[in-house]
């Protein structure tokens, strides 16, 4: 028999798992669609939830309003889970389930099915994302504060580590801090940093001799952009540095406990609306990014669809997504060959700039205290590097094809009346919202108060682990909204940073300028400088649109309120009044701005505030007239991206309602 | 008790009435007016203070007014968040001012204390308003001194955020019955500060932060051997820990009632109206205005011979009645 040649494998290698993230409107519907999506071949599952369970709200807590369903499935309770996994084989299914704040709840209720189904705990594979830092910085799905957070992370991995070892307890994501602005560095640094915090965490609560275990089962989440070389490289800086982590913080030695195992979703914050189908393009070449190397291969990938930026994807539209990954794993020779970036000098010096960069910024975060106390300075950090993205993009300095350059189009086929996007039922939260008060009309409520109490018990006595008591409340039928109520009773609540009061002041462009000059000019008609809220209503986390808004505000010359995310429609008018702005800017991605942005309106007539309001975001082209006869003067999506011209449009409506004259 | 402003009167004195009456959902318009810099406003300003004066109240206004004051990120507003709960559950009306510090970069700012502050929106008897700072580090907004006295007959409790370090929170200690500043445990300044006398003594001294444990204790000793050494019997240090669960908190309301109980209130009130007469007349005719009345010493000393009574815009006449001549 002849020897494999150096430059060929002995065998093809079987491709990476293959998911795609999904869930919507109720369990059942999406049960059907993950049934659907695993006969086209999908490999896996990726469980997408609704923003409620994400927070820890039931469907129908006042918080929950214009969000049941939309973004994710809800799954309120075991007799959802139940309905959501229904026919699906839980002793043979890689599960990955995007949940943070809520994860050792919605982790119970999955070993609670399984077990109601037979299944043993032993058997169950999958992940829970259960990646606090990153929610804190860019994701914005918390609940409690930092402490308390990282203390339910480290009981979830001394937990499955004995008891479900085939559980990932935790993916570390770095993918989200991309899609927050962050440079290829920041996302090394802030991920391994992150690590470090968890396995600091992790390592008080299990036996010496478990961690190497430990680190073995700690995975990562993260992005490839669409620079894919640079990002390639990005990931053999990460394999190298996780090595060296395991064996020098946590004397691990095995070489397979130390081997660098990742996900990926690849870039979504450069997939745009304008001329949406390059975003096809953008996604393949993502896809490179994270496969085409051996060394630093995906384990497990799911791609965004050419859809993106218009609003949800339809079945349809995800299925080319998970097409394109079959055409590369099945189609092309990649899976054949041994890593093919060996010996390269450019690929050897890219990694070695990365890791330089990455080891000075882990430094300085340790200098901070570590990732949990540097959660501040981290945020700034994104967010000044989303500023100076931004400030590439609108000067063409970055070119985006279709946005900033090449902008001519003929007609689209592809976007046709419903908007080339999947809409969800609104019907479908008020069917919520009385399901959930069935469920807990007909269980046993001694039972669920006796759960509730022992919770409380557990989760005050910091050396218990929360998540024996999470499945007795599991099986008792305990709600995620009552679950994380206990905890909230327990813990507190928490307002992450904003991040946008260090952001460097823009540079002193020509246009920049002659702004500064009307927004000037305008306050000084008014009496007092020019002052906007920027308020994000509802459990939406996308904070980088209002970020920026705020940021560019500023320095064209206004005062501005931003008070992060999460903010009710009464919270946002009472803040407008005792502040008394001259504009509100409202900011929603999540799809529940149909819901929200009149009610906001409502809530500002009530108050008596009577200024113009703007909204921003997700906003399908069909919602605009409603909005805009619900009082809104101006809508703005992605594809405005040139913010001067926003802020321009801003200040004239400030001035038109004060009734200063236009300009000389 | 309240005579009803005459129709004729503007919005100023309308403001003013309402606020004398203690009608709390006066203040964001007022704060809208005593911030505006139009030559209309500034009149209407006048005023709704005129209104406001002790003959016009009777006395003394009612309401305790607390200066916060510390470095940027020593915790001031994360502690007012936790004050407002406790004077809230205590029953008090609570009117908030947080001065921002973010530069006036392109002459816009970043007001991000509201942020920190947690609020019901339905509670009609807490009011949080945010300003940009003026120039000056640990400055005050031109109007803050103008909204403290405006509102002060109408809550009980008027707090005034402002960032400070060393000598340049005195702008506060001019418009506050009580200051406080906060101490993060782990930077010295504050205690360097106080032993070289570049500060002067607080009413109280709030050292933030004592989850952080053994830092925060060793803060709050270095701090009250420096005030014994001082000879500073009277400043209480207390310290709080503002996150969850929160501590100290109730000790530290106790420590601004039991200031402002021994406190010669008219006194400090008239040295406050004076200051803020003369640094009004500072903004509106410059240093060469003040050069004009023959300096700052000889502009306190003619306030000081005034009659006490007199309100804000009264002394901002006088003052500019001594340049005419
Ligand atoms: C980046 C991103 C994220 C990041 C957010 C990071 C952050 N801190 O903001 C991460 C990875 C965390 C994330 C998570 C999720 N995301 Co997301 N995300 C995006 C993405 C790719 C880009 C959004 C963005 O930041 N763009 C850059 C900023 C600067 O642009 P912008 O906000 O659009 O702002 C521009 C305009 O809209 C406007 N504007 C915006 N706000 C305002 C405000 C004012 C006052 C004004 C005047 C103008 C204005 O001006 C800006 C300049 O042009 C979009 C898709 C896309 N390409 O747009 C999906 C998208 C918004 N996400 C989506 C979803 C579903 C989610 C999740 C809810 C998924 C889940 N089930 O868990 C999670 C959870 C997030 C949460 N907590 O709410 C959906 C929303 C679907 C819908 N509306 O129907 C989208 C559309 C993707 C999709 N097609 O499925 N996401
Ligand atoms: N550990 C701890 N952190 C606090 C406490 N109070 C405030 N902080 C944190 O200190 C930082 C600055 O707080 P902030 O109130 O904005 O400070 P300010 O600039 O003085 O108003 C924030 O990150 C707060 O979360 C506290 O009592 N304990
Ligand atoms: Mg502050």
């Amino acid at each position: 028999m002849s020897e494999t040649p150096a430059h060929r494998l002995p065998e093809r290698d079987r491709p990476w798992m293959m998911r795609t993230y999904a869930g919507h409107s109720t369990a059942k519907a999406s049960n059907e669609l993950y049934r659907g999506n695993l006969a086209k071949g999908q490999t896996g599952l990726s469980i997408a939830f609704d923003l409620p369970t994400q927070t820890g709200y039931d469907p129908d807590h006042e918080l929950a309003r214009g969000e049941v369903g939309k973004v994710g499935v809800p799954i309120p309770h075991k007799g959802e889970m139940h309905t959501l996994l229904d026919g699906i084989p839980l002793d043979d299914m890689n599960t990955s389930m995007t949940i943070n704040a809520t994860a050792a709840f919605l982790l119970a209720l999955y070993i609670g099915t399984a077990e109601e189904n037979g299944v043993d705990r032993a058997k169950l594979q999958g992940t829970t994302q259960n990646d606090i830092i990153k929610e804190f910085l860019a994701r914005g799905t918390y609940a409690f504060p930092p402490g308390p957070s990282m203390r339910l992370i480290a009981d979830m991995v001394a937990f499955t580590v004995t008891e479900v070892p085939k559980w990932n307890p935790i993916n570390i994501c770095s993918y989200h801090l991309q899609e927050a602005g962050a440079t290829p560095v920041q996302e090394i640094a802030y991920a391994m940093s992150n690590a470090i915090a968890v396995l600091d965490a992790a390592r008080e609560r299990v036996p010496a001799d478990q961690m190497g275990k430990v680190f073995s089962r700690i995975s990562f989440f993260v992005n490839a952009g669409v620079r894919f070389v640079e990002e390639h490289a990005k990931l053999r800086a990460m394999s190298i540095l996780w090595e060296e982590l395991g064996r020098e913080r946590y004397g691990v030695e095995d070489p397979k406990h130390l081997r660098f195992r990742y996900g990926v979703q690849v870039n979504s914050l450069g997939l745009t609306e304008a001329q949406p189908e390059n975003n096809v393009q953008r996604i393949v070449l993502e896809a490179l990014a994270v496969t085409l190397g051996r060394n630093a291969r995906a384990r497990a990938v799911q791609l965004p669809a050419w859809n993106e930026a218009l609003g949800l994807p339809r079945p349809w539209d995800q299925q080319w997504s998970l097409r394109i990954q079959q055409v590369l794993a099945f189609e092309t020779d990649l899976l054949e060959y041994p890593d093919i970036f060996e010996g390269s000098v450019v690929m050897d010096g890219l990694v070695g700039e990365l890791l330089a960069g990455a080891r000075a910024e882990m430094a300085v975060v340790a200098e901070h205290g570590g990732a949990v106390e540097a959660v501040p300075y981290m945020k700034a950090a994104l967010v000044d590097s989303h500023r100076e993205r931004w400030r590439r993009i609108e000067s063409g300095e970055q070119v985006v094809v279709g946005m900033n350059k090449f902008v001519e189009t003929s007609e689209s086929p592809l976007v046709d009346e419903d908007g080339g996007i999947m809409t969800v039922d609104a019907a479908v939260e008020a069917h919520q919202r009385e399901a959930v008060e069935a469920w807990r009309a007909e269980r046993d409520q001694a039972a669920v108060d006796a759960a509730l109490a022992k919770l409380r018990e557990v989760a005050a006595d910091d050396s218990q682990n929360i998540m024996p008591a999470s499945i007795e409340a599991a099986r008792a039928g305990v709600t995620v909204g009552e679950w994380s109520q206990a905890l909230r009773d327990v813990f507190g609540e928490y307002r992450g940073p904003t991040g946008v009061g260090e952001a460097t002041a823009a540079d002193h462009g020509a246009d920049l300028e002659a702004l500064r000059e009307e927004v000037g000019r305008v306050g000084e008609a008014l009496g007092r400088t020019v002052k906007i809220l920027v308020g994000k209503p509802g459990l939406d986390g996308h904070s980088n649109g209002a970020e920026q808004i705020a940021v560019r505000a500023r320095d064209v010359g206004m005062d501005v309120v931003y008070e992060g995310i999460r903010l009710t429609p009464q919270q946002i008018a009472r803040s407008a009044l005792d502040e008394g702005v001259h504009v509100i800017g409202l900011s929603i991605l999540s799809g529940s701005h149909k819901e929200l942005i009149p009610t906001v309106i409502d809530e500002l007539r009530a108050a008596g505030v009577d200024v113009p309001v703007v909204v921003g975001g997700i906003i399908p082209e069909a919602d605009v007239a409603p909005l805009k006869a619900a009082g809104v003067a101006g809508v703005y999506t992605p594809k405005d991206f040139d913010m001067n011209r926003i802020m321009s449009d801003i200040v004239a409506l400030v001035a038109a309602k004060g009734g200063v004259s236009t300009p000389a | 008790m309240s005579v009803p402003a005459p129709p004729s009167a503007g919005r100023g004195a309308e403001l003013g009435v309402r606020l004398r009456d203690r009608d709390l959902s006066a203040a964001p318009a007022t704060l809208n007016l005593v911030e505006s810099r139009t030559p209309a406003d500034r009149e209407q300003t006048a005023a709704l203070l005129r209104e406001l004066s002790p003959a016009k109240l009777g006395g003394e206004a009612q309401g305790h007014v607390i200066g916060v004051t510390g470095p940027p990120g020593a915790g001031k507003s994360t502690l007012l968040s936790a004050l407002v709960r406790e004077w809230r559950t205590r029953g008090k009306s609570v009117a908030v001012l947080a001065v921002d510090p973010s530069s006036k970069r392109s002459g816009g700012s970043l007001l991000g204390d509201r942020a920190r502050i947690d609020f019901d929106p339905g509670d009609r008897e807490l009011f949080i308003r945010s300003t940009a700072a003026g120039e000056r580090l640990g400055g005050l907004a031109p109007a803050t001194r103008a909204a403290a006295q405006a509102l002060a007959p109408a809550f009980d409790i008027v707090v005034i955020e402002t960032v400070g370090v060393g000598q340049s929170e005195t702008d506060v200690a001019d418009v506050a019955d009580t200051v406080a500043v906060i101490v993060q445990p782990g930077s010295g300044d504050a205690l360097q500060f106080l032993k070289s006398g570049i500060m002067e003594t607080p009413d109280v001294l709030v050292v933030t932060k004592a989850d952080l444990g053994k830092i925060a204790i060793s803060a709050r000793r270095d701090l009250s051997a420096a005030l014994r050494s001082l000879g500073a019997r009277d400043t209480k240090v207390v310290m709080v820990s503002s996150v969850p669960p929160p501590s100290g908190i109730a000790d530290l309301a106790d420590a601004f009632e039991d200031h402002r109980a021994a406190l010669d209130l008219p006194g400090r009130r008239l040295a406050a109206r004076r200051a803020a007469a003369l640094a009004d007349f500072a903004v509106e005719h410059g240093e060469r205005g003040v050069r004009g009345l023959g300096g700052r010493r000889a502009a306190v000393k003619l306030l000081a011979e005034q009659d006490p009574a007199l309100e804000v815009p009264a002394l901002v006449a006088v003052l500019e009645a001594k340049v005419a001549a």
